[in-house]
């Protein structure tokens, strides 16, 4: 029987409904959570997150095999369409053949996953590289706009480099943050998140990073295309180097006051300031 | 002068220096320290400038003063330009303050000779002891080692670095009398070796004693300039052979000699830099280090130079058509590296998911495998890519066309001029 499951959109709420498709021995024909909810011809059944079965799916899956579970877990963070149809086909498929198929990349079942899991892992690599902090009254403050959920995968990387500061890294797509403070951090969904002009030092490092990107590169060499092609331009825009001259300007100068409809990246004045690591609004 | 402008002058004096990488360092986050260099085995680039070249690393001189007159080097002795240096605190500070930020990955300290070699490289230890003992920098560096530094003054430098390098710049010795007076290749290749020597012992000393000081984890590498003397792509390839086999170096860089100055000996200030013959040589290395490959394979005395309009690759399995097709399901990995169009990891994947089950010719792109450059010189389960049919003329012409989308529009440009004057 061909069934509809709606869960909260969480991993372990997917997991549940794994789980719940073995438990009724039926067949789903697609997920939906929250507000997309859709009228179909199929029957549709809510499944409540079970943390219990969600382990037990998990758990299951490494012992088939641990590249699995982390292909699956991977799986979830991307935007590929569908996505919990294909996981869920990667899961069954393991379930009645055994893991021998995931040797194969071009296996039918495994290369969607894959390929969209590569797609994630490029993004958080180039991602390492491209995040922009400000120093904003001795908080680190950045945003990033990527097509796949980075921040769980990114993580790791900043609060082991920046494990002394305190930090926050805004995802405006997914409208979530990471916090970090020394010995702990979270990631917290969040509404809306505005930068606060800089301040004097931090408009001056600012600066001082644009003009050495502008000095470093070789006239003779020039090559518009190698460029975007090692950093396509949808990066730009959270990359302090390629921000317009209000970037630059620090708070208290008279120009960066330009009220509302300000340009991109620098709120309006008033804004309150960025939240700290334990900032409000960040409880779900 | 105000560190604004010191940047400006002492980023635009660095700027011809093309190493720019961060791999191979293993810092670990430290408790106290700032940063890391455990990114990834492949390094990570912090943004890529206009001319599209990666970016990881604060590349700057400490100062551009130099007593040396190189002939082809913008901050010589004779030049007249402007020259600024920067005091340790200021550079240490702009180090910490863009790293926090996540701008770079670390920094990268070269040098003009201030008085002299073991003055200017006191100086830089100055600088890098502050970086790492007060404020606490626990990301890259990587150091210059200036030729004719005295060993006792390279060894501490390599305590503090995790990378050193020593350019050899000129890759022969009549040119570097002529353009570089003031070096020698025995200044050169004396600290390359010291360092090599150095990192070997420092790895023997980590096996018994886990706390042991490390020297220069990560590795030495070195640059040539391509293009400013009369050398031959042979004689760079087998000169780079012989960096890789004696000296251990982890990388060689090639820059394209980009005319900063008129000399009776160098090129015309009007001469593009040769970009697409630096892209060859970096094609080639590549195959020496990770393909198996030998310099006396790719070029010989009678072919001293690569052909301009095929990759190296392609340029070998054209002269060595006997060796093809390989059939991919039965190859050893050394011959599926042979195979134009698979590189590395495709092969690495060839291997695994032929113990699945017998690969065919659809499996391969969705392996990784260059089906347009691959598809000539390869079978799968005994079939070639259906309706393929080739002479080596046109064969030939598939390879060119394949790789043209992919040079850079300035070369496309170059190639053709340079087609022109071959028919003429």
């Amino acid at each position: 029987m061909d069934i509809i499951y709606l869960y909260d959109g969480s991993f372990e709420g997917f997991l549940s409904c794994v789980f719940d498709s073995y438990a009724h021995k039926e067949s789903p024909a697609g997920f939906f959570s929250g507000e997309d909810a859709v009228c179909t011809l199929f029957d549709s059944r809510t499944v409540p997150t079970d943390p219990d079965h969600a382990a037990r799916v998990l758990r299951k899956m490494a012992a088939l095999s641990p590249e699995a579970a982390v292909l699956l877990r991977r799986g979830f963070l991307t935007c590929l369409p569908e996505k919990e149809l294909y996981l869920f086909r990667l899961v069954a498929k393991l379930l009645r053949e055994g893991p021998g198929f995931l040797r194969d990349r071009s296996d039918e079942t495994l290369y969607p996953v894959i390929r969209a899991v590569r797609h994630l892992n490029g993004e958080v690599h180039l991602l390492k590289g491209f995040v922009r902090f400000s120093d904003l009254g001795g908080v680190l403050g950045s945003e990033i706009e990527p097509k796949n959920r980075v921040l769980p995968e990114l993580a790791g990387h900043f609060t082991a480099r920046f494990h002394n500061e305190r930090f926050f890294l805004y995802d405006r797509t997914h409208k979530e943050a990471l916090f970090h403070v020394p010995g702990r951090s979270v990631i917290r969904p969040l509404a809306d998140f505005q930068m606060a002009p800089p301040d004097e030092a931090e408009a001056r490092y600012r600066l001082l990073w644009k003009r050495f990107y502008d000095t470093i590169a070789i006239k003779e060499r020039e090559n518009p295309r190698l460029r975007m092609s090692n950093m396509p331009k949808r990066y730009w825009g959270t990359m302090t180097e390629f921000q317009g001259e209000d970037w630059f300007k620090p708070r208290t100068s008279p120009e960066a006051v330009s009220g509302p409809g300000a340009p991109a990246g620098i709120s309006a004045p008033g804004t309150p300031p960025p939240p700290g690591p334990s900032g409000p609004g960040s409880g779900p | 002068m105000d560190v604004l402008e010191k940047l400006t002058v002492l980023t635009d004096a660095a700027k011809y220096d093309a190493a720019c990488t961060s791999s191979g360092g293993t810092r670990t986050a430290k408790k106290g320290y700032i940063g890391n260099t455990s990114t990834a085995q492949a390094g990570c680039c912090h943004t890529f400038s206009a001319d599209g070249r990666c970016v990881t690393l604060l590349k700057v001189l400490l100062t551009n003063r130099c007593v040396y007159d190189c002939k082809y080097c913008v901050n010589r002795r004779s030049n007249e330009t402007r020259r600024a240096a920067f005091t340790p605190e200021e550079l240490a500070d702009l180090t910490i303050q863009f790293y926090r930020r996540n701008y770079i990955e670390g920094l990268f300290l070269s040098s003009g000779v201030f008085r002299s070699p073991d003055y200017t490289t006191e100086l830089m230890i100055r600088c890098l002891a502050l970086l790492r003992e007060r404020y606490r920098f626990n990301g890259y560096i990587h150091a210059k080692a200036i030729p004719g530094t005295s060993p006792e003054l390279v060894e501490r430098l390599g305590f503090l670095a995790d990378r050193l390098s020593v350019n050899i710049e000129l890759p022969s010795e009549t040119g570097l009398r002529s353009l570089a007076p003031d070096k020698t290749k025995g200044a050169i290749l004396a600290p390359m070796r010291q360092i090599q020597t150095r990192n070997r012992q420092s790895r023997e000393e980590l096996v018994k004693y886990r706390h042991a000081p490390r020297f220069a984890p990560a590795g030495q590498s070195t640059q040539l300039i391509v293009g400013a003397t009369r050398d031959t792509d042979f004689h760079i390839l087998r000169l780079t052979q012989g960096l890789y086999d004696r000296y251990g170096l982890k990388r060689v860089f090639y820059s394209a000699y980009v005319p900063v100055v008129e000399h009776a000996l160098l090129p015309a200030k009007d001469v593009k830099p040769p970009l697409l013959r630096e892209h060859r040589l970096y094609q080639a290395d590549w195959l020496l280090r990770f393909y198996g490959f030998r310099a006396e394979e790719l070029l010989d005395e009678g072919n001293q130079d690569f052909d301009t309009r095929v990759d190296p690759k392609c340029s070998w399995a054209l002269a060595h058509l006997d060796f093809f097709p390989v059939e991919v399901n039965t190859a050893a990995y050394e011959t599926l590296l042979r195979i134009p169009g698979v590189g590395v990891t495709s092969a690495r994947r060839i291997l695994s998911a032929r113990r699945v089950g017998p690969l065919h010719i659809d499996n391969l792109r969705k392996l990784g495998v260059v089906m347009k450059r691959a598809q000539y010189f390869l079978t799968a389960s005994g079939r070639m890519a259906e309706g393929l049919r080739f002479t080596p003329d046109s064969l030939l012409r598939g390879l060119i066309a394949a790789e043209r989308p992919l040079l850079p529009q300035q070369e496309a440009v170059q190639l053709s001029l340079f087609d022109q004057t071959e028919t003429a």
